[in-house]
């Protein structure tokens, strides 16, 4: 499982893989905001969380499709269906490797962006402490789509328009999380805390159903 | 005991789906008569009571409103006890259940969104507003639509059934989501008002044509789903046979 992972992770990092690529999508996403509501600072720091998160979750839907479907097309993933550990441990440990290599690389990028959208220190702490707790969520729910587009022939676009409603709920409690950081009256905890429920819920949820899906679409 | 397994062997001889056909025609009918009736007795109660005092003849819009917003919910509940028969106890019928709930799902997912927009406008003063529950709503249209999509992605319909299952199973997180919105956050929407532990608060004046519009809506959501499934069933029976056909001739031209 070890070993998974870190081939997992290895694969990614390499040339090819997603991980940069996300970075960079991320990236432009949130450089593209200034041009569209213009360069307004104050503008911008007031919505620099909320566009932080959505960054952050259309990177991470992208390189999600990617998650069985290299498995699939060199017949790796026969093999992962095949082996005794139970293939809902495999899809977890390939859900926490992939998380790894696009989620976190994120969350590393989110400050320098933040100081481009003139957030104050502490709105960016909390929106990478938010981001840490809730992208997996993203992933595990991602899991399950990506599962699912393993069936089908380019189902790429497909999975993230299955996956994104799911992921509201992510958004909503960490972005009024990162908000409630920074506006005094509202505390800080309740929504933060209701975000690490839902990134557990899905870490049980999302696995199980991507096992399901993976080994229905095989046979 | 008995009694159960009895139910359970009658669930499961709908498995053949010429028997399945053979009710669908005794039972199509019967539905038909009754929703429309219903709606007729619905539609008159609902244009003959009073308005409200306070909203005036706007009221009405709730007769069409709410029944549709709880079949929308009732119809992905449908299809996920049909995921569930996909895949637990893999009775044939229930993906083209599950597949054929979807569109008309949709189709009063929609209908409760822009009723509830234009009843939205003259209460409210906004056609829509991002609260909980006009959200959570608008997200279970859009998963609606993505089911569909996914339904018409995949050529196999087998497949298709098993995977889209999983997928309706994990999309069911949102009913409860949807169903207590009103209650856990502080929402424009009102909170239930006939659905209660403690009894209706609505008056009986809206109480009886609401009842009577929601018993023609679930009329009509049954009477369609019989009907799409049947439609579901011959539209694989013609492909099977397609296919048979073609193979046949692909055959008496080899042998010539």
């Amino acid at each position: 499982m070890i070993a998974l992972f870190f081939r997992d992770l290895k694969l990614s990092v390499r040339a090819g893989g997603g991980t940069m690529i996300g970075v960079l999508f991320f990236m432009t996403v949130v450089a593209v905001v200034p041009f569209g509501v213009g360069p307004d600072l104050n503008l911008l720091s007031r919505i620099g969380p909320a566009m932080l998160w959505i960054g952050a979750l259309l990177a991470s839907l992208l390189g999600l499709d990617r998650l069985f479907q290299a498995e699939r097309e060199d017949g790796s993933l026969d093999l992962l269906l095949m082996q005794e550990t139970p293939l809902l441990m495999t899809v977890f440990v390939k859900c926490a490797a992939h998380w790894a290599a696009t989620g976190l690389p994120l969350v590393i990028a989110s400050p320098l962006l933040g100081l481009f959208m003139n957030m104050n220190e502490l709105a960016i702490g909390a929106t990478m402490l938010t981001l840490l707790a809730g992208t997996p969520a993203i992933t595990f729910i991602g899991a399950v789509g990506a599962a699912v587009a393993v069936a089908l022939p380019r189902g790429g676009l497909l999975v993230s328009i299955l996956v994104l409603p799911l992921a509201i709920p992510v958004l909503i409690f960490g972005v009024s999380a990162v908000y409630a950081a920074i506006e005094d009256p509202a505390p800080f905890l309740p929504p933060f805390m209701i975000l690490m429920a839902i990134t557990l819920f899905f870490a049980v949820i999302g696995p199980v159903a991507a096992a399901a899906a993976l080994r229905h679409s095989a046979d | 005991m008995s009694e159960n397994s009895l139910a359970i062997r009658k669930f499961s001889d709908l498995a053949n789906p010429t028997r399945f056909l053979a009710l669908a025609d005794r039972v199509l009918p019967w539905f038909a008569a009754c929703t429309v009736l219903f709606f007729a007795a619905g539609v008159w109660l609902s244009f003959t009571t009073e308005g409200d005092y306070q909203q005036g003849e706007t009221v009405r819009i709730m007769y069409v409103h709410v029944p549709a917003a709880w079949l929308s919910m009732m119809c992905y509940t449908v299809m996920a006890i049909s995921a569930l028969g996909t895949l637990v106890w893999r009775h044939p019928l229930a993906d083209v259940s599950a597949k054929a709930a979807a569109p008309i799902g949709a189709c009063f997912t929609f209908l409760a969104l822009v009723t509830g927009s234009l009843w939205g406008k003259p209460m409210w003063g906004a056609w829509w507003v991002w609260d909980a529950r006009l959200t959570s709503v608008f997200v279970l249209f859009l998963m609606y639509l993505g089911l569909i999509a996914l339904n018409r992605a995949m050529d196999d319909p087998a497949r298709s059934a098993r995977v889209s299952a999983v997928l309706v199973l994990v999309g069911f997180v949102n009913i409860p989501i949807i169903k207590f919105s009103v209650e856990w956050w502080n929402t424009l929407h009102q909170p239930a008002s006939v659905l209660r532990l403690d009894g209706p608060t609505i008056d009986p004046e809206f109480l009886w044509p609401l009842l009577t519009m929601a018993v023609a809506f679930t009329l009509l959501f049954f009477t369609l789903h019989i009907a799409a499934m049947r439609n579901e069933i011959w539209r694989r029976r013609v492909t099977s046979l397609r296919r048979q056909a073609v193979r046949n001739a692909g055959r008496e031209a080899q042998a010539l």
